[in-house]
Formats: C-alpha cells, sequence, structure tokens
C-alpha cells in the first residue's frame, strides 16, 4: 500500500481579505450559511485510528470538529495530538485550549504549534475544576482566564507580539471563538460577559447545551440589543439526551448543564428514551434556526456520535448543502 | 471572613466612596513616600493593607488589585481566580462549581458593581495576573503608578524592588 498523501499545513484554503484565518468554519459563517461544530470524544486511547473513526462520522455534516481540551477536567487524548492527527487527514478542526492546565507560557507556544500544523479556530475557554474530574488531586492552573486568552491570542496574531511584548515573525492566523453559558447565574450579566469576551477578541460563540428555550431567547434579546450578534457569530450547543436518568445524573453532576424539569418529565413518559432525546433535539435545532442572530449549532453528543449525523439530516438544517465524505480515503486504513 | 466578606458587597457603594477619597489622599502624599521611600514603606504597608483589605474581602494580596472594577468581590477568592467574569459552572442558586457552601464570587461582584457608582468598570477586560507582584502592597504601586511616568511601556507594572532576592545573584557561566 502506498503512503497516504501528507496534507501540507501549511496549504489550507486560500486567504480571503478580511478573515482571520484561512479555515473553512470562518468561511461558511462569514457567507451567512447556518453552520455546524460537533464535538469529537476523546479517546483514552493512543491509537489515531479511534480519532480517526469518529472524526469520521462527524465530518459529513459539520463545518469543524472541535478537539476538547480534558474537558470535565478528565484526562483524555489532548486537544493538540487530536489536532495534529486530524489536520494531518485534512479536517478542520476547533482547538480548545482551557486555561486549568497549562500556563502563559505552555499556552502560547501551543497556539503558535497548532497555527503551524493548519489549526485555523481556537476555542478559548477557562476549563472545569479539576474537582469535577477524574484526578481531583490534581494543581489547577488558571494562569490566565478566557478572556485574557482571547486577547493574549488575539495580541499574538494582529499585533504579532508574545504577552511578554517580544516580536512573532509569522503570527498565528486563527479565528477565534470563546464559550458562553447563559444557562447559568448570573443571568443579567451573563450578555456583558459575552460583550466583554468580544472586546477582548472572540470572533466566534460556542454555547453550553440549551434545553431552556425561554432562558436563550431572554439572553439572546439582550444580545441583539447591545448588536453583538453582529460582532461575533453564535453557535448553540445542542445534544442528544440518552434517558431521563443521564439527564438527571448530568444536571447533578455536570458543572453548568441546566436541564429544566419539563424536559426530563418528557423523557421519563415516552416509550423510547433514547428516541425522544433525539427528538427533542431536532426539535431544538430547528426552533434555534429561526432565532434571529443564532449562527449555527454546536453538537456535542457525548457518547452518541453515531447520532449526530441523523439528527443534522432529520433537522432539515443541511437541505441546501451538501453532505462531504472527502476524508474518508485519506483517514481509512483499510 | 465570610460573613464580612458578603457584607463589604452589600457596601460596595461606601467602600467605594470611601476608597475614591482616600486614593487621592495617597497620592497627594507621594512625595513623602517617596522621601521616606518605598523600599522602606513596602513591608509594613503591605501589612496593614493586609490586615485591613483582609478583614474585609478576604484579600488575597494579589499586589494589583481590582476590587473597583469586581464589585467590591475580591475575584482571587474564585477557585479558578477568574478576573474577567465568572465560569460556566455557576450552579442554579447562584454557588460555586468548586466550593459549592461559598456563593459565587462573580455573581457577588455582579451584585456589588451594581450598587456602585462606577457600575460600568465590570465591563473593563482586566490583564493577567503579574505573580511577581503577590504579597506585594497594591496601594502603593497605584501611588507610584500615577505619581511616576512609566519608563518601559508595558512594563510599568513590574517595578521588580527590594524584597527580590539579590539581583547580581546570577553567577556567569
Amino acid at each position: 500500500m502506498t503512503p497516504q498523501p501528507f496534507v501540507d499545513p501549511a496549504s489550507p484554503l486560500p486567504a480571503v481579505p478580511g478573515h482571520s484565518s484561512r479555515g473553512r468554519l470562518e468561511r461558511v459563517l462569514r457567507e451567512g450559511k447556518f453552520a455546524v461544530t460537533a464535538e469529537l470524544n476523546p479517546p483514552d486511547s493512543a491509537d489515531p485510528q479511534d480519532v480517526y473513526d469518529r472524526a469520521l462520522v462527524l465530518s459529513e455534516v459539520c463545518d469543524a470538529i472541535n478537539a476538547t481540551d480534558a474537558s470535565g477536567a478528565n484526562v483524555h487524548m489532548s486537544s493538540v495530538g487530536i489536532c495534529s492527527l486530524l489536520t494531518r487527514a485534512g479536517y478542520a478542526v476547533v482547538m480548545q485550549i482551557s486555561c486549568r492546565d497549562r500556563n502563559r507560557i505552555a499556552i502560547q507556544g501551543d497556539v503558535l504549534g497548532a497555527a503551524a500544523m493548519g489549526v485555523a479556530n481556537i476555542l478559548c475557554l477557562t476549563g472545569d475544576g479539576v474537582q469535577a474530574g477524574d484526578q481531583p488531586a490534581a494543581k489547577p492552573v488558571f494562569d490566565l482566564d478566557s478572556t485574557s486568552l482571547l486577547e493574549t491570542i488575539r495580541g499574538m496574531r494582529d499585533r504579532r507580539v508574545f504577552l511578554s511584548g517580544r516580536k512573532i515573525t509569522v503570527p498565528p492566523q486563527v479565528f477565534l471563538g470563546a464559550a458562553a453559558n447563559p444557562f447559568s447565574p448570573p443571568y443579567d450579566y451573563r450578555p456583558l460577559h459575552l460583550a466583554k469576551k468580544v472586546a477582548a477578541g472572540a470572533q466566534f460563540i460556542q454555547t453550553q447545551y440549551c434545553y431552556d428555550m425561554p432562558l436563550l431567547e431572554r439572553f439572546m434579546a439582550k444580545v441583539r440589543e447591545q448588536g453583538l450578534h453582529e460582532k461575533c457569530f453564535i453557535l448553540v450547543g445542542v445534544g442528544p439526551l440518552a434517558s431521563a436518568r443521564g439527564a438527571r445524573w448530568m444536571r447533578a453532576n455536570v458543572p453548568g448543564i441546566h436541564v429544566p424539569d419539563p424536559v426530563i418529565a418528557r423523557l421519563e413518559g415516552a416509550k423510547d428514551q433514547k428516541l425522544e432525546g433525539k427528538k427533542i433535539c431536532i426539535e431544538l435545532i430547528q426552533q434555534l434556526r429561526e432565532i434571529p442572530g443564532v449562527a449555527g449549532i454546536h453538537v456535542m453528543a457525548y457518547r452518541q456520535e453515531e447520532l449526530v449525523s441523523e439528527i443534522i439530516i432529520a433537522s432539515g438544517i443541511m437541505s441546501n448543502r451538501t453532505p462531504r465524505r472527502s476524508a474518508r480515503e485519506r483517514t481509512s486504513l483499510t | 471572613m465570610y460573613s464580612v466578606r458578603l457584607s463589604s458587597i452589600r457596601h460596595a457603594r461606601a467602600l467605594e466612596m470611601f476608597y475614591n477619597a482616600f486614593e487621592p489622599a495617597m497620592v497627594l502624599l507621594a512625595p513623602l513616600l517617596k522621601r521616606v521611600g518605598y523600599a522602606h514603606l513596602e513591608k509594613p504597608v503591605a501589612a496593614f493593607e493586609r490586615t485591613v483589605k483582609g478583614f474585609l474581602f478576604d484579600c488575597q494580596m494579589c499586589g494589583q488589585c481590582a476590587l473597583s472594577s469586581t464589585g467590591m468581590s475580591c475575584p482571587m477568592n474564585c477557585p479558578k481566580s477568574l478576573r474577567n467574569g465568572p465560569c460556566g459552572g455557576v450552579r442554579e442558586n447562584g454557588h460555586c462549581e468548586v466550593k459549592p457552601e461559598m456563593k459565587c464570587v462573580w455573581v457577588q461582584a455582579w451584585e456589588g458593581s451594581r450598587r456602585m457608582q462606577a457600575d460600568a468598570k465590570i465591563l473593563e477586560v482586566q490583564k493577567p495576573v503579574d505573580n511577581r507582584l503577590k504579597g506585594r502592597s497594591s496601594w502603593l504601586k497605584v501611588v507610584r503608578d500615577k505619581t511616576e511616568p512609566a519608563e518601559a511601556p508595558g512594563k510599568a507594572a513590574s517595578k521588580p524592588a527590594p524584597a527580590k532576592p539579590k539581583a547580581d545573584a546570577k553567577a556567569p557561566t
């Protein structure tokens, strides 16, 4: 078998004036299309095929794949590692960077490395506390916070300097993202907090799971009032709930996840809870499509990746676009 | 103390007014402070500041006080030391993700800021913490920043003063 073609990270999509990156996600969003990103569940293994297999099922229906950075403070394959595999295989990725595990020296170095290997999108996160994960004895770092991280990377890109002021010869051309959680207190401050992140450099936003439409509507009304939806692209987080029990567990144990009681009651009343969870997710996506200022969705299907493409296709949001399968040959070893 | 800290946030407006009078007074004293020598003053002033602010705010002496921008709620009490706003993990009752018994520092900050005159300061993006300033007096830093022009732009925040180990300790290799 001939070796697989190596995708040169130095030759991404052609540069477009006014774009920060040469990636697909920014292009799709700036063209006004409803964008889809999806989270890849990172493997607890050192096998690249685990990453390729999971990416393959997602790539057909999404514009970029999120590589999580020890989300929930659990150890998995690193976001840098996943991005290295995926960019070489020609996938568009969103590299997540959490402030929990690395200080400013490590993070700035990773940003340069990421851009060098073809990462076009970076999501700046604070990170869950170490108490939430499987290594509660770890030392939390939090040298930067998500907002100062945004400002740092923007400085690296636009002013071509590190936080110290030292020069960068070739800056990282990345599209900068941040998270928002409209479903967690203080509710009145959340839209202003978003404004702060936008002021610090956020160009796209991926929110926490949305199961509470009225709360999101309230948040989006404030976002539109401030004109923030014109300054950044908001992708609302969605995901299928597997069961009422699972939803209750998530609500109790995963920080920042808000599942309203009526949603759990609906799951509980269903014959097939998994199917109902899928239905709820599809309905949510269809409702989100109609909210002014929502630029796309971010699908987080924890251990249910195989459902993502079904959900996206059933929701009809890709109706004017063709699913892509281009990366299949590159990542299949057989 | 936790209860005093919460009460300080309830009295954010009064504390703000006090500080608004206190800071210019300190700045007026700058020539005197300079004559005594900041190096001499650092230790006693820092100790006094630690006592007062420790009592009122559970101050952690980061040396670059942000209380005026954080509704009089010390952001260094956040287990993630977030200086720009709450994380996404705040519980539905407004308590901390990491320490469930504690109210979220940023939920408090938001409430405190609503009581203050300069209520928009909470929207300013705060720079990352300069870890070299930990344990040093924030008050003296404010006075020096206001009265001494920064020599090197970008390096104004760091005046490595005497408390540091000998600068010439670097042995030539």
